[in-house]
């Protein structure tokens, strides 16, 4: 392999370990907080619901581009300010983009399967619920172990779906200089002026791991599905 | 106070204020959306009809197309197109004998780059929405003689409007989001305004949370026009 | 099929304006960085370019007699967007290099600019181009496609974090926030940024050396076949220079001669 070959390895699967520890963490905290988004969604409680609806509304109804920037250059500028974080143990922490990729990619992903999740509770049938209700369990039993498991079926395509948008997202992290694989697909382009090559790494770096997220997925659906 | 009259005077309208630049993007980002969504409409409809079609090479083209779009970041679609698209498709036009002189003037460049990435969400609501024509229609057309292209156009695209409504409202609202990535190529629609604008004035925070607020009010009213669409349509449309 | 073809000439025709030769149609587009550039090129309110480039384009497009217009772009795709003919001329503060010329061809410089990082007043540390280490530890930042970038990443890779930023004033503004400890930057244009009151209290620490791959100062950027339009630009730049243009130019903005030797 030439030396253009190799400095396109060396930077994609630089890039490619940032690009998995981001989408894995965001995963992981976005699919957890999407549950309880979703049920403050539905709530019959005015000071659950508003907020919630808010928070979704928020997320869903801007660009995620638009969500970074003003994660990073907007909150990140003020909270570099504030004297207390700045000579605070934690700055090098808040002094990266990314802990605001982090942030701004998981709650994004809550809000969007916050809104699938409420799709899934309210399309569980009624009678399920009912007929909870007339054996005496509690409402919270009732949730759990009747409506939820229900509505996990019918959210897990829409969530694996959103899933993938994540991964997909993980790449507008490089306009917030987090070094992840559209960013070094994007300095390898700037560098050697090849324009096709690192894309086209990047592109097949992301279509496997596509590949690999919606296989898990789909070994998930089929995982529950086979308990009934 | 000082600092609340600073910040309107920035967004204000006229020269002083960035009010009506931002305005002028965000004209240009609806422009851009329609542009793409209408591209996106087209070749999704080519690819649902591909996907439905039988023919096997229709089939695997377009299944790596829908693939290839839901699996990669769009962004890094639109840089493939816009920066070496053109290039392709005019060696492709010179093979094919047609004149390869040609430009694209850069709005129809970053729109065809975003309806590329729409046209391959297109397709599967297209597709869903065909599919649930009740399959009588399509056997009793045949059986009236119709020909397949008139029973396509007169008969199914018809009946599967209402049925993909949801699907191209939500494709809408989609697009509108996604036009905020041409920004990344240049073009100087609402999202790069407000950066060009927040970096010259370092009001950072202010400028995105304002571009914020402009998509909100463009994803509320568009959420509210699709509401309605869709209950005209529905009041109107006997399921059969 | 002939249906195709006909509905295929008519997309092809209703979609590009066809453009021939540049010397028939003398419209010249020039590619200027989608970014705020001051005092090079900056859009104002109300939506125009300004700025000592701007104004140097307007001088140079007079005398050639010819109509030009400026497309905004990317910094970063700034050639490929060249080579894909979205527009004619690069005229955006970009530097003559010899690895840049295995792509593009250039004209005359029309302007020369040092390399600097700069840092804030308050810190003290003593850093030497010479000796890498000096620079342990710090974060940096630079425009991706940048001279800069590359120098930082040949030179001090595993020794700073070096932070990729798309435009520059993202680079000032965490420069500002004091997420960098130093930003990569040319020499001649921030001192825009110097001046400044926000600016007040940062200072050019170090003047990276002139080595080879900085190239041979700023100049307009064309396609190789592009050589008649290349004349055409030097013979202009040459005469605005001649004219005493260039010296009306540069005064406006600056207070010392940036053409260099």
């Amino acid at each position: 392999m030439d030396d253009f070959g190799v400095y396109l390895l060396h930077q994609i699967l630089a890039g490619l370990k940032t690009t998995i520890s981001l989408f894995v963490a965001c995963a992981v905290t976005g699919n957890i907080l999407a549950l309880p988004v979703g049920m403050a969604r539905i709530s019959e409680r005015r000071w659950l619901r508003y907020p919630a609806i808010a928070f979704i509304l928020g997320f869903r109804g801007t660009p995620l581009l638009v969500q970074l920037y003003i994660a990073y250059f907007g909150v990140g500028q003020i909270l570099a300010s504030v004297p207390s974080i700045r000579y605070s143990p934690l700055w090098p922490l808040f002094r990266g983009a990314y802990i605001y990729a982090y942030f701004t990619l998981s709650l994004n992903t809550a809000a969007y399967c916050g809104e699938i999740w409420r799709g899934a509770i309210l399309g569980v049938p009624k009678g399920q619920s009912e007929a909870g209700r007339s054996l005496g369990l509690s409402r919270a039993r009732i949730m759990l172990s009747i409506v939820l498991p229900q509505a996990l079926r019918i959210a897990l395509p829409s969530i694996g779906g959103q899933n993938i948008l994540l991964l997909k997202g993980t790449a507008l992290a490089a306009m917030i200089t987090v070094f992840e694989l559209m960013a070094a697909a994007n300095l390898v382009r700037a560098q050697t002026f090849r324009v096709y090559e690192p894309l086209l790494a990047a592109a097949v770096a992301y279509f496997l791991l596509a590949v690999v997220i919606t296989s898990g997925f789909g070994l998930v659906e089929r995982r529950i599905a086979s308990r009934y | 106070m000082d600092s609340t009259s600073s910040w309107l005077t920035l967004l204000s309208f006229g020269d002083q204020g960035w009010g009506d630049e931002l305005v002028r993007g965000a004209c240009l980002s609806l422009g851009i959306s329609i542009s793409a969504y209408l591209i996106g409409l087209v070749l999704g409809l080519v690819g649902a009809v591909a996907k439905l079609s039988g023919n096997r090479v229709a089939i695997a083209t377009a299944s790596a197309y829908t693939t290839i779009i839901r699996s990669i970041p769009d962004i890094l679609i639109i840089f493939l197109v816009y920066y070496t698209a053109t290039d392709a498709f005019r060696s492709l036009m010179s093979l094919s004998g047609f004149p390869a002189e040609f430009q694209l003037n850069g709005f129809v460049a970053a729109a065809f780059s975003l309806g590329i990435v729409q046209g391959g969400y297109s397709t599967e609501v297209l597709r869903g929405a065909i599919v649930a024509v009740a399959r009588g229609q399509s056997e009793a057309a045949s059986a009236l003689g119709l020909t397949r292209r008139q029973t396509f156009f007169l008969i199914i695209l018809p009946q599967m409007f209402p049925l993909a409504l949801p699907g191209l409202g939500n494709l809408w609202l989609v697009v509108l989001k996604e036009s905020s990535l041409v920004s990344l190529i240049g073009f100087t629609e609402l999202v790069l305004v407000g950066k060009m604008a927040a970096g010259a004035t370092r009001h950072y925070l202010l400028f995105y949370a304002s571009i914020g607020a402009v998509f909100l009010i463009m994803s509320g009213i568009s959420t509210a026009l699709i509401h309605l669409v869709e209950e005209k349509t529905y009041r109107t449309w006997r399921h059969g | 099929m002939k249906k195709m073809a006909i509905v295929l000439s008519a997309i092809v025709a209703t979609l590009g304006l066809a453009r021939s030769s540049l010397a028939a149609d003398d419209v010249i587009r020039f590619g200027v960085a989608a970014e705020p550039y001051a005092p090079f090129s900056v859009k104002d309110a109300s939506g125009k370019w300004q700025g000592w480039e701007i104004d140097l384009m307007d001088a140079v497009c007079e005398h050639m007699k010819a109509k030009c217009e400026i497309v905004d772009i990317a910094w970063d795709g700034i050639i490929p967007a060249l080579l894909e003919k979205k527009f004619d001329v690069i005229w955006s503060s970009m530097s003559i290099t010899d690895e840049r010329k295995k792509v593009i061809d250039f004209t005359d410089k029309y302007y020369y600019s040092p390399n600097v990082l700069v840092g804030a007043r308050a810190d003290t540390r003593a850093f030497d181009v010479s000796k890498p280490e000096t620079f342990q530890g710090t974060a940096v930042a630079a425009q991706n496609a940048s001279l800069q970038a590359t120098y930082l990443q040949q030179k001090f890779a595993g020794v700073v974090d070096l932070k990729i930023y798309p435009t520059l004033d993202d680079e000032v503004a965490d420069l500002l926030a004091g997420r960098v400890d130093l930003m990569a930057a040319a020499g001649i244009q921030i001192q825009d940024f110097l001046k400044k009151p926000e600016g007040q209290a940062y200072e050019v620490k170090v003047t990276l050396p002139h080595e080879q791959m900085f190239g041979y100062g700023d100049g307009g950027g064309v396609r190789k076949e592009d050589t008649a339009l290349r004349d055409r630009l030097n013979e202009a730049i040459k005469a605005v220079r001649a004219s005493g243009e260039y010296d009306t130019i540069t005064k406006r903005y600056f207070d010392f001669d940036i053409y260099g030797d």
